[in-house]
């Protein structure tokens, strides 16, 4: 049963596996629901879905797989007035028109169609009833009437009475994706620091027997436990040049965001100046103080640019060389300040290692972030982690 | 056991019906995932309180290990009782303390077993817990004896988002995802939680709540739980209703907002907003 349906979620990406299919199984034996297409969905969707980056990808299969199922499965038909009817096609059709139905064949036989049609609407939905009530928006749409047949908006998804799954509530939320990022994945644990950091909860045996041994009596010694206190601060280039490397940096930002817990992430264009944002949607009326970052994460935090760093010098080294707006103080300015506050500081590079030399400001850029600058690929980022773990505050 | 359909005070929609009745009858852990506020927890209160099942809560900390909710094995003290000479350090047992899990297995009365915010803890915390959710038994080494569930125990697993869960994890829970209620939704939670309030105000108060709500920039968006702290208060100070309705820019915060604002930032953000409001007109 619905082998397909788990066959098809597998293919968007949605990790179903044998086990859960089993477990939809039971369930659906052990009549865990009401047999209605509704609680079918939500049973599937909390049976195969774990993550709600995932939901709407999976209202897309649901959609997919069950379409035309669904519809004619344990719901009536509307019965639909007669006179409505007539009201509806002569509110959308003009009179010429009608004239020319009439000719094409029996004002019955198109009204029968037209019937049929509006009966395809979900009953139960209130979209249905509101489809009716606000004729001021066609559900017909100048495509609403051919002389070859009555067609109806009830073909077109959009104007369709929409079901649960059809609405792609969770759409917003579909941002993580993570692909191909294994080996990206492992050269960030690098950066995990097993500093030993919270409370005093484990039994430090050595201490223990040393302390034992001097004092003579038992002398029990407790160390905080190892875990993972790494902190990090991301820049993302965003725009411009850095357009054709928007893909992979997005692979290492969903990589690192599952790795910290202290993970903050900002984008910026071409060069660091006095303003970040952490929408590009929004990135005129959204933004964060360069300074209140600096004054906010303490020197503890590690800080990894990403961009390809290819911009006119001016850009870095002059007030007002900014692309996109006017900036009081250079872009110099701003990276000598960040490193003053953040030793740890790497700038990764996805334009190839090889290419760097040729211009000129990603030799600037990568004076200014102490020579820490290393290209997107395992081994470059195998050393920007080991630098950036090397780097005591 | 009969079908959870929300309670007298939490109104329940109906994916979360299924999700739940799914893992009440399966006996299977049910992932809680959805943003802060929004009833995560108080959700497992209800299902208790609608099966008539005790609830063990067992809140996650970042320190929390897999092990304590199993059981601890206090060396230190019988390390200490040991020096002193007491007769107690003879038998081990005496120094082994039942865990929330423990609990739960051993429950004369099948129990609601809530697992808060499991994503506090170690990115490892929950592959520690998978064969004893799974199998619902495990085995105390130190007194060699094996502790399992006569009845499988309801689970319910809040996650706040703030790590991801292994794979394996998932596999073996349903999940549900609370989004964020609509009007509708938000009318019906008011009603169950101050029955006769007065409509124009309710409807008042959520126009403002939701206008708070879109403002972008927020640090911490008002949830539900804080609506309803809005609304306890304004009840109790007796608002007039004008207040809520005062479209005057120069009062862009909302009465007696820091129940829904709770950060100085947002606070300040709103007074930002309304200084601008005064100087555009």
């Amino acid at each position: 049963m619905f082998f397909n349906f788990v066959d098809e979620l597998r293919a968007a990406g949605i990790p179903a596996s044998f086990k859960e299919h089993l477990v939809l199984l039971e369930a659906l034996d052990k009549d865990v629901i009401e047999q209605t297409p509704e609680a079918f969905y939500y049973l599937s969707r909390a049976t195969f879905v774990k993550d709600e980056g995932l939901l709407d990808r999976f209202d897309q299969v649901f959609n997919k797989v069950f379409k035309g199922l669904l519809t004619s499965y344990g719901q009536n038909p509307v019965d639909i007035p007669e006179d409505w009817l007539k009201a509806v096609a002569e509110k959308f059709l003009t009179p010429e028109e009608m004239a020319e139905i009439e000719k094409l064949g029996s004002w019955e036989e198109i009204m029968e169609t037209l019937k049929k049609r509006l009966e395809e609407q979900e009953k139960r939905h209130q979209g249905g009833n509101k489809w009716i009530g606000t004729g001021g928006t066609s559900p017909y749409g100048n495509s609403g009437y051919n002389p070859e047949g009555v067609r109806i908006g009830g073909e077109s998804k959009h104007k369709r009475a929409l079901k649960v799954w059809e609405k792609r509530e969770f759409q917003n939320l579909d941002n993580t994706r993570e692909l191909g990022t294994r080996n990206i994945k492992i050269a960030l644990r690098r950066l995990r620091r097993f500093a030993r950091e919270g409370h005093l909860d484990e039994l430090d045996i050595e201490g223990t027997i040393d302390g034992t041994a001097r004092q003579g009596w038992l002398d029990i010694r407790m160390r905080a436990e190892r875990r993972n206190a790494v902190k990090v601060l991301l820049f993302l280039d965003v725009g411009g040049s850095m357009d054709p490397f928007i893909k992979l940096v997005e692979e290492l930002f969903s990589a690192a965001s599952a790795e910290f817990k202290n993970l903050e992430f900002f984008y910026f264009h071409n060069c660091l100046y006095e303003g970040v944002w952490k929408d590009n949607k929004r990135r005129w009326s959204e933004r964060t103080q360069t300074w209140d970052i600096l004054h906010k994460y303490g020197h503890d935090y590690k800080v990894i640019f990403v961009g390809d760093a290819a911009m006119s010098p001016y850009e870095i080294t002059h007030p007002g060389g900014s692309v996109e707006h006017f900036n009081e103080e250079s872009g110099q300015v701003w990276m000598q300040r960040l490193a003053h506050v953040y030793p740890a500081t790497v700038w990764i590079n996805p334009v190839p290692e090889k290419q760097w030399s040729y211009s000129q400001s990603t030799k600037i850029i990568k004076e200014l972030v102490g020579g820490n600058m290393y290209p997107l690929t395992l081994q470059g980022l195998d050393d920007a982690m080991r630098e950036l773990t090397r780097k005591k505050h | 056991m009969a079908r959870f359909e929300g309670t007298a005070n939490y109104v329940a929609t109906d994916d979360l019906k299924v999700a739940v009745n799914a893992a009440v009858l399966l006996r299977r852990p049910l992932l809680v995932k959805g943003e802060p506020g929004t009833g995560k927890t108080v959700l497992a209160h209800e299902i208790a309180k609608a099966t008539g099942a005790p609830l063990i809560e067992w809140n996650v900390k970042s320190t929390t290990k897999a092990q304590q909710g199993l059981y601890e094995y206090d060396a230190v003290a019988r390390l200490r009782d040991g020096q002193l000479g007491d007769e107690r350090v003879h038998d081990i047992a005496n120094y082994i303390k039942k865990g929330k899990l423990w609990e739960a297995f051993t429950s004369p009365q099948l129990p609601v077993l809530l697992i808060d915010e499991i994503d506090k803890a170690d990115i490892e915390f929950p592959n520690d817990l998978l064969q004893e959710l799974d199998r619902m038994s495990f085995d105390v080494y130190e007194t060699r004896e094996r502790i399992a569930a006569k009845e499988r125990p309801i689970v319910v697993i809040t996650s706040n988002n703030e790590k991801e869960l292994p794979d394996a994890f998932l596999r073996r829970c349903f999940f549900h995802y609370i989004k964020f209620p609509d009007r509708d939704t938000m009318q019906a939670i008011i009603d169950v939680h101050f029955p006769g309030i007065q409509k124009t105000l309710v409807s008042k108060a959520m126009d403002v709540f939701y206008e708070v709500r879109e403002v972008p920039g927020l640090k911490k968006k008002p949830s539900t739980s804080e609506l309803l702290d809005w609304l306890k208060l304004l009840l109790n100070e007796d608002m007039p209703l004008d207040v809520l309705q005062n479209k005057d820019p120069a009062k862009a915060i909302p009465p007696l907002h820091g129940a829904l604002l709770k950060n100085e930032q947002d606070v300040m953000l709103f007074e930002r907003l309304a200084f601008m409001a005064r100087r555009q007109n």
